[in-house]
């Protein structure tokens, strides 16, 4: 019985300890969570340098808590069911843009920003597709869609057009995006489409140009494109510059082309949703991102295509004419952003992108 | 003697089976180089990195916390549970069994989804509702290890014991628990393995700055794993296979029948 | 009076049940009977029978079966080989087969495309041995090899456990009665491991019939399995509604197949465990 209870009271105490000890600094930062000093952040995976966030605890006394996801969709998920009160969030444009009509954003008042002026006049202008008075959203990377392709495999003159997405001569070496509207582009632009359509028979004919593509393909992927291209498993790939920036860096015989049928410009963009428990101290955040400092350690952390024109007046030369990096205004100009599509779309995309699934 | 080479080597191919994958990140987590794929020589610099990493620390101390208290508790709550079911009716006793196969038999996600939707409706997500839901996935395990033990285990003799005198507690400690202590032992140990390698629900019910192992190794498939994660996973890997090597030279003489039931879904 | 003090020691469990099991299944239900708007209808369920649905779960079945089928073939010798083995203590056993649980699924499954991809080492290996270039990955064949790979334990365990229980002497008996090797295996220890065999079907077919992580990884988003769909109503098309709805057939499919499984069971009841 002794013997018992002793190690029953063991078990306890190691079990109590265990939680006790492990919790004790996060014990703290939990309940100073609940004060008006923290700033839950939302963003991408590896999307933002760890020095910047504790340079800004550092200089402000602000805690911040940054919780990462993967796809916009599964963000939109755990965003919708109000399971966590985010201060500021970034995320792909026509998300915000879903989330700005659905009257989840707040106002920023960018008036107050000390760094705002840092940003691309342009690239604020192109924010207005989605954010039509300039007032929700600030752009925080930008980029293109394009194919990331293999130069031992696939000559540059070649992936001038998306229609090399679907030469036989490819079989098995094609990777596509494993999401609806990026696979969409090449299908919609090749059969002459807005890739903002809503028009159920050009998107259905565009799912049909698509479904003759699958038995080529090697694979849809979202996130191993890039370890997969670096690795020589395939002679093409549908990505984001972002993406191809990454692997070009792994892999020097890769290359990325924006065809010149046109595609997708993305404006990956903060906004503070109306969940916010301190509006000043998530202004404070967002202008911190725009300072020069900060925005350069954060774009020579991701590598992306930034709006911050004092990086790119400290960038060399190589790195400017870089057009996976900063496409050129000629790319550009055949780009444009995803608008959110209304619920019938959405849905028949949905439905589309089964059908194309289960052929 | 040629039937025992056969199955020898049979026996060979399935576990090279099981245990090619992990032999290959081991191998990764010696590599000196980022890429998966090419060799740029042997080097431990991985596993010094990973523990000065402060995500890394921070994701592993939440991933120990969360499996060790959900293991122990549900591990508490399922044995008690077992026994109480094993008193029941043969109705009451089918409607239990039908409830604890209920997170078994749904898909992860919906598992996980259904408990968030729950959870958001009366407080904010954290590591509370971590626990809960790993909590609610593992004492199934616990109780499908344990349940089988006392069905085998003497019922008259716990009721004599409790004849003569003895108190329930002391009857239960000396009577049941040598009867089910190996079963309450692989429940725990299900458990412990479950919680580990959960992804799914864990996602959905995780709060801001909750992160565990899994939860953070799917946010890095975009830019690449951290080879950091690789060595971790080894320490792991290798930590969990040589205690289980201990506990089964020590336990040797205690556990001889020792039948073993578990499942997952995935 | 004594029965009922040891039933209460479940209290704290049925309270969990009531509270994190039966009620987000009743919070799934409400979604599957409801639409977008709020009003009940059939629909998300009647969805099953939408073309692409159907066919979704076709395959899933397909692979399901085949699947367990290869487990069935594979871990019945085992069993046996395992068994004459007569480990000192079997625990060791189960502690071998899950162990690389306790490495990462996701790295597991990443790991298996490196080995099997275009370049990956198995090809350099057989292009090495002159046998040539295979395509192995992202096909239903490389999804189903990475369900018998994660699933397998599940299959060995329980025909393991109950086969170490029969005992020698029966074994002994049948021997000097001048029985066969075959008619030994089938006429006793097939029909003795029968409720292990069963427990194993349920234990692998379940699982694969509801897994999506699976057919992502190691089919290439090639193949469309009824978890795909559910996981993409959930993640991408946000319609919760239909998700539910498909959620809630599939846990009949699950119920069904767990229920023809118990009739073969001539042990009856529990047995599955």
């Amino acid at each position: 019985m002794k013997r018992f209870s002793l190690l029953s009271a063991v078990l306890l105490l190691a079990c109590l300890s265990v939680c006790g000890c492990a919790g004790g600094t996060d014990g703290l930062k939990d309940s100073a969570a609940q004060g008006s000093d923290t700033l839950i952040v939302l963003n991408y995976g590896k999307y933002l340098d760890e020095t910047v966030i504790r340079m800004f605890e550092e200089e402000t006394g602000i805690d911040v808590k940054l919780e990462e996801y993967e796809s916009p969709e599964e963000m939109y998920t755990k965003f919708k069911a109000g399971s966590i009160a985010y201060d500021v969030v970034c995320t792909s444009e026509y998300m915000v843009e879903r989330l700005i009509s659905e009257g989840e954003a707040n106002e920023i008042d960018f008036s107050r920003f000390t760094y705002y002026k840092n940003l691309d006049p342009d690239i604020i202008d192109a924010t207005k597709t989605f954010d039509p008075e300039t007032k929700y959203a600030l752009p925080y990377f930008y980029g293109t869609l394009g194919i990331l392709y293999n130069t031992t495999m696939v000559s540059p003159e070649k992936v001038t057009t998306w229609n090399v997405l679907w030469d036989e001569t490819y079989r098995d070496s094609i990777i596509m995006q494993n999401s609806v509207r990026d696979t969409f582009v090449p299908a919609l632009r090749l059969s002459g489409s807005d890739i903002n359509t809503e028009n159920p028979d050009e998107l259905t004919a565009a799912a049909d140009l698509l479904i003759r593509q699958k038995p080529i393909v090697y694979a849809y992927y979202v996130d191993e494109t890039a370890d997969e291209m670096a690795a020589g498993n395939a002679a093409m790939a549908l990505v984001y510059s972002g993406e191809a920036a990454y692997a070009k860096e792994l892999n020097e015989d890769l290359d990325y082309s924006v065809p010149k049928e046109g595609s997708n410009l993305w404006i990956d963009s903060w906004f503070i949703p109306k969940s916010c428990k301190n509006q000043e101290n998530a202004e404070k955040f967002l202008d911190f991102l725009c300072r020069a400092d900060t925005a350069m350690l954060n774009f020579e952390y991701v590598w992306y295509g930034t709006p911050n024109l004092k990086v790119k007046e400290a960038l060399d030369e190589d790195t400017l004419a870089d057009a996976t990096i900063f496409p050129t205004p000629e790319i550009l100009a055949d780009c444009e952003v995803f608008r959110q599509s209304g619920p019938d779309t959405t849905a028949l995309y949905s439905y589309l992108w089964k059908k194309l699934k289960s052929e | 003697m040629v039937k025992k080479t056969v199955s020898r080597c049979y026996l060979t191919v399935i576990f090279l089976f099981l245990y090619l994958p992990i032999l290959v990140l081991i191998v990764l987590s010696f590599n000196d180089s980022k890429s998966r794929v090419l060799w740029g020589g042997f080097t431990l610099k991985w596993y010094f990195s990973c523990f000065r990493d402060e995500t890394i620390m921070s994701a592993l101390t939440m991933t120990l916390k969360i499996t060790v208290a959900s293991a122990v508790l549900s591990t508490l709550i399922g044995t008690l549970a077992a026994i109480g079911i094993s008193a029941m009716k043969k109705n009451h006793r089918a409607v239990m069994l039908g409830a604890t196969n209920i997170p078994l038999l749904n898909a992860d996600i919906v598992t996980g989804i259904s408990l968030m939707l729950l959870f958001v409706r009366f407080t904010n997500l954290g590591f509370v509702t971590v626990l809960i839901a790993h909590i609610t996935f593992n004492i199934p395990y616990v109780i499908l290890n344990v349940l089988p033990k006392i069905n085998q285990a003497n019922r008259y003799t716990y009721e004599a014991a409790l004849d003569l005198g003895a108190s329930p507690l002391y009857a239960f400690y000396k009577i049941t628990w040598p009867e089910i202590k190996s079963g309450v032992f692989s429940g725990f140990l299900m458990a412990v393995t479950m919680s580990l390698d959960d992804f799914s629900i864990t996602f959905f019910t995780k709060g801001a700055g909750v992160n565990t192992l899994s939860t953070m190794l799917y946010t890095e498939l975009r830019k690449g794993i951290r080879p950091e994660l690789y060595a971790l996973s080894t320490l792991l890997f290798l930590l969990a296979f040589s205690l289980l090597l201990v506990m089964n030279y020590q336990s040797d003489r205690e556990l001889r029948h020792h039948p073993t039931v578990i499942r997952r879904s995935k | 009076m004594r029965r009922l003090m040891r039933q209460l020691l479940a209290g704290p469990y049925i309270v969990w049940i009531i509270g994190f099991i039966l009620l987000p299944v009743a919070v799934i239900l409400y979604y599957a009977f409801t639409s977008d708007t709020g009003g009940f209808t059939l629909e998300n369920i009647a969805a099953i029978a939408d073309p692409v649905h159907v066919k979704s779960i076709v395959l899933s079945l397909k692979l399901g079966f085949s699947c367990t089928l290869v487990c069935l073939l594979l871990a019945y010798p085992l069993a046996m080989i395992l068994s004459s083995f007569k480990f000192r203590h079997q625990s060791f056993v189960v502690f071998l087969f899950i162990l690389p649980m306790w490495m990462n699924f996701m790295l597991r499954i990443l790991s298996w495309r490196l080995l099997l991809s275009n370049n990956g080492l198995i090809n350099t290996f057989l292009e090495r041995a002159g046998i040539g270039h295979v395509k192995m990955l992202n096909t239903p064949a490389s999804v189903v090899f990475g369900m018998v790979y994660d699933f397998l334990p599940f299959m060995i365990l329980p025909i393991y456990n109950s086969m170490a229980r029969i005992k020698d002497d029966i074994i002994e008996a049948a021997k000097d009665l001048g029985a066969s090797h075959l008619t030994i295996l089938v006429k006793i220890i097939v029909p003795l491991t029968l409720s292990g065999i069963i427990s194993g079907i349920i234990m692998v077919f379940v699982p694969t019939l509801t897994s999506f992580v699976i057919s992502d990884l190691l089919g290439g988003g090639k193949v469309l399995l009824i978890g795909n769909v559910i996981e993409q109503e959930f993640m991408q098309g946000t319609n919760w509604n239909l998700g539910s709805g498909l959620s809630v057939v599939l846990m009949i499919f699950v119920i069904a197949s767990m229920a023809l499984m118990n009739i073969f069971d001539k042990d009856g009841g529990a047995a599955v465990w």
